[in-house]
Parts: C-alpha cells; structure tokens; sequence
C-alpha cells in the first residue's frame, strides 16, 4: 500500500493519542469484524473543542485518519468541527489509496459520534443536528 | 542495538544466489543460442545446458529428467497440472477435481474457472492447525473424481500436509495426485516416487534463483493436454522458445538446494525456533499459527490481540524489517485471509496476523532484533488501541 508523505507522519507519530481524564464526549465507530475501531474523546467547553484524543483499532490509514481529524477539529466549535468531511481529511493528507478511503469516512463519523454523545450528555436528542452518527454497522458497511 | 535491514519474507522472494547468477549469466551473452537450433554448438550448448538443469531439479525430488517440464512460473505449473490434467484423456471424463480450502490462489482460481467450465469441484476442510482433514477427502472421492490437489506446505502458515498419507488415499481409489510445492521444494524433503506423487509444481524464485522460471514435475505415462502450442519445446507440452537463462539458474539454485538441505533445515529451523519461543514468551496475548511441528523450517507466523496487521508491517518497515501480514487492510478487501480463515480463526484474530519467513541469509542477530522491535512496537500500538486489555 502506498502511502502519501503526511500519511505516513500521521502514523508514524499520531497526534493526540490515549484517553483524555475529563472527557465529556466520546464516540466510538467501526467495528472488529471490519478490522477498524475509532474511539474519540473530546473536552468541550462553551461549544468549543478545547481538547481532543483518539484510540484506534485498525490500518496504517485508520490510524492516520484519526490523528489528522482530531487536529482538524481541535480547538474548533461544534459547529465548525459539524462540517468536518472525510474528504476534508483525506485532503489534508496528501490523498488516501482508493482502498482506504473508507478509513476518513470513520474519522468523520467518529467525530460526529463524539459530538452526538456530548449533546446526549445535555439531554438534547443530537439526531436533528447531526443526522447519521455512523455508528450504526449499515452505514459502516456501505462505505466499504 | 542499531537500526538493520532484515528480510523476513522469503515465502515472498528470495534474492538470486550468486552461484546461481554466475551460472546463468553467459545464456544472456555469448551463450546465448536457441536450444531448437541443433545444427550448430551454439544451440547444442543452450539444449544441453536446460537438459543438465533439469536432471538437476529432478534430483532434488526423486524423479526422471523426463518428468520435468519447465514453465514460466510455479503459477503456470499449478495451471498446467489442474487444467491439463482435467482436460486430458486420463481424466477419462471424469470431472470432479477436489482440493483443499488453503490452497494457493494459483489453485483455488484455476480451479474456480475449471468450475465455470462445467467441472465438479470439491474444496476440503482443514483442522485449525491447516491440515487437510482425511476423512473428508476420503468421502470426496467418488467415481467421478479424476485428479486431487493439495499443496505441501502452507504459504501463510508454514503447515506441511501429510503427503503420503493422502497419496494413498488417493491411489488406493483409482485418482491422481497433484501437489502445489512452491512453498517446499528445496526447502523440505520431498521423493515423489517415495511419497507417490504424480504432479508436483514448483518455482525458482523461493529457492534464490530469479522470478520468471518454475517447474511441472509429471510422471511418466500422464499425457497432459497442451495449452500453449506452438514450437513444440518442452516435448510439446509446453511450446515457447525456452528461458535457457532462467532455467540453468533454476536447475543449479534446485542442485545447491538439494545439496545442504540437511544443513539449511537445520539452521534454518533453528533461527524460527528461537523467534517463535521469544516472541511468545515476551509478547503477551499472542499465538503461533499452524502446525507447532508439521511446518516449514523458515515459517513463523502468528496473531497478535488488539493489533491490525498492516499497522505490524508498516511499523516494522519502517524499523528495516520486512514482513507479511494476511490482515483484511493488506487484502483491499473485508475479509481476511482465507487461510486464517479457514483454520477457525476469527476476524477479530485474523486482522492481527503477522508471518515472518526466514532463510539461510538471516541471522541469531536478525532474529533478536525482529523481536526487540516487535516487543516495542505491539507495547506502542496496543496502548493506541481501544480494544487492548491487559
């Protein structure tokens, strides 16, 4: 599998790994059977993403697409990281082997489930605001 | 201990041995003759020399030089035999081929457009070490069955398969016998008059001669029906102007094989020893697969919990070392190998698959230094790992 340059920095030496203590959002995507898991913490206060981190469970580009989304969306407000697209993330590395492009579509979703689960958190159903969380295996699937 | 390239993945490839590149050498220049141009010493020198090459691949096996016929590939072997075999007047218009569930994709899809062509195939399960179970091979053969293949050993996890057992089961009903040996040859003992083998496929590029070359061991009295005509070379079993270059390398890579394979198993063996005992003693929550006895000397291949595989090569390249994985992400597809598969592994357990593959080139210190980066690496990554519990 070829790899662009950023891909590679982004795997070699991922950002913002590990679980974050005070995390007040977590969406977790994917699952083993597919061979990827993404699990994102985030830190929210006053509707900006003061501080994020992932674990993830999968390929070289599992693992870079995580770390790319979380430095994407830190330090952004949830409507800002809301429009965070996978093919935003597949951008910001230098392009993603065809194969692999499902690897970005989790990031996005993982995002997303993460935010879903701060405004489940508020007891405001997260449905009409960010529609799909993907962690549902359906959509998981389609994208393969 | 410093930064070092290890190659451990010689089921992949081997480089060409230097003997065998000296010997093959002079057929690229000044011997460089057309083996069917038998009115002059140029071309007498080319035929005399693929003849000398394959009395020496058929040594290594037990076999007669008439019995070898050279290919383009241990792929076009496999091809030639199932597709050959099942169209030729032996087959005696039976048309059940039965084969086993690990079997290399040269096999399994060679027999997949046999099936489209109308022939009845038959896939055999194995036990979770990768072993064809023999029961059920013996209740697949039915009166339609004409030809058996199953491989040696194992391309992913190093399991060697009870050759003569199946040999005769088979024999004893009447049905031929094919053996996919790419994975063996030159690497175990195998007498295909011992054992009872009736085709055996080979290639050159596992045993330190270069890509492009391979073998069909046929015994004599099987007529395979030709698919490539033409010239008539290769006693019109296989027509095309012969890769006298490729084959002279073939047939001295098999001789030096032949001539320290006692000596190599042992090394060899020895090295996958010690990797396997210390990777399983060091790294927590993992497994070999295969066969623990039954496999080939170079094969250590294993998986690893909470860890994709492709994640393993990457970081292992990027430490010098080369390895394989059968992971789903190495695939471009959903599913795993369909060998780890069909051992019972699960696609949880599958995904984090890794195969490493020595030879007589790796070292005690290659070895040591594959483990000490394993041990980091799995240490860095699970803790990176949402499903990683200690």
């Amino acid at each position: 599998m070829e790899y662009s340059n950023k891909v590679m920095d982004h795997f070699a030496n991922p950002r913002n790994v590990g679980e974050l203590e005070d995390a007040n959002a977590v969406g977790q995507v994917g699952n083993l059977k597919c061979g990827d898991i993404m699990k994102i913490y985030m830190k929210i206060e006053d509707d900006i993403i003061k501080d994020i981190s992932f674990k993830t469970f999968g390929c070289g580009a599992a693992i870079a697409t995580s770390s790319m989304a979380t430095e994407m969306v830190k330090g952004k407000t949830i409507q800002e990281a809301l429009k965070l697209t996978n093919s935003a993330v597949v951008e910001a590395l230098e392009g993603l082997p065809p194969a692999k492009v499902h690897c970005s579509v989790l990031a996005e979703e993982a995002i997303k489930a993460a935010l879903a689960d701060y405004y489940k958190g508020k007891g405001i159903d997260p449905t009409p605001i960010i529609g799909c969380t993907g962690d549902c295996a359906h959509c998981h699937g389609e994208h393969h | 201990m410093d930064k070092r390239f290890v190659y451990a993945d010689n089921a992949a490839t081997t480089p060409v041995a230097a003997e065998v590149l000296s010997k093959m050498l002079p057929y690229f220049t000044g011997e460089f003759g057309n083996p069917s141009a038998g009115f002059y010493s140029l071309g007498q020198r080319a035929k005399a020399a693929i003849e000398e090459a394959r009395q020496q691949v058929a040594n290594v096996i037990g076999a007669e030089a008439k019995e070898i016929i050279f290919t383009g590939s241990g792929t076009e072997a496999d091809n030639m035999a199932l597709r050959g075999f099942m169209h030729s007047k032996q087959a005696k218009g039976r048309r059940r081929l039965i084969t086993s569930a690990i079997e290399h994709h040269a096999i399994l899809h060679t027999a997949d457009a046999l099936k489209e062509e109308g022939f009845n195939v038959v896939v055999l399960p194995v036990d979770n070490y990768g072993v064809v179970k023999l029961d059920a091979l013996e209740n697949a053969i039915n009166e339609d069955t004409a030809l058996v293949s199953i491989m040696t050993a194992n391309n992913e996890i190093g399991t060697v398969q009870p050759l003569r057992e199946i040999a005769d089961i088979c024999h004893k009903k009447g049905v031929f016998f094919h053996t996919d040996a790419v994975q063996a040859f030159g690497h175990i003992p195998i007498n295909v008059k011992e054992l009872g083998i009736d085709m055996l496929s080979l290639s050159g590029h596992k045993i330190n001669a270069p890509k492009g070359v391979g073998a069909l061991y046929v015994r004599s009295g099987i007529a395979l029906q030709s698919y490539i005509t033409g010239g008539g070379q290769e006693k019109g079993r296989r027509s095309g102007t012969e890769n006298v270059a490729g084959i002279v390398a073939l047939g001295e890579a098999a001789r030096l094989k032949g001539e320290n394979m006692e000596r190599e198993m042992a090394y060899v063996g020895s090295l996958s020893k010690r990797l396997q005992e210390k990777v399983l003693e060091r790294i927590p929550q993992c497994a070999l697969t295969g066969h623990p006895e039954n496999r080939l000397p170079g094969n250590s291949s294993f998986v690893f919990a909470a860890i994709e595989g492709e994640t393993l090569i990457m970081d292992l390249n990027l430490a010098g070392i080369c390895a394989a994985t059968g992971s789903a992400c190495s695939t471009a597809s959903l599913d795993p190998s369909h060998v780890l598969m069909s051992i019972g592994l699960s696609h949880e357990r599958a995904h984090g698959s890794l195969r490493l593959t020595l030879d007589v080139m790796n070292t005690e210190d290659d070895v040591d230094y594959i483990v000490e980066n394993l041990e980091k690496i799995l240490e860095r990554r699970r803790k990176m790992s949402p499903v990683w519990e200690e």
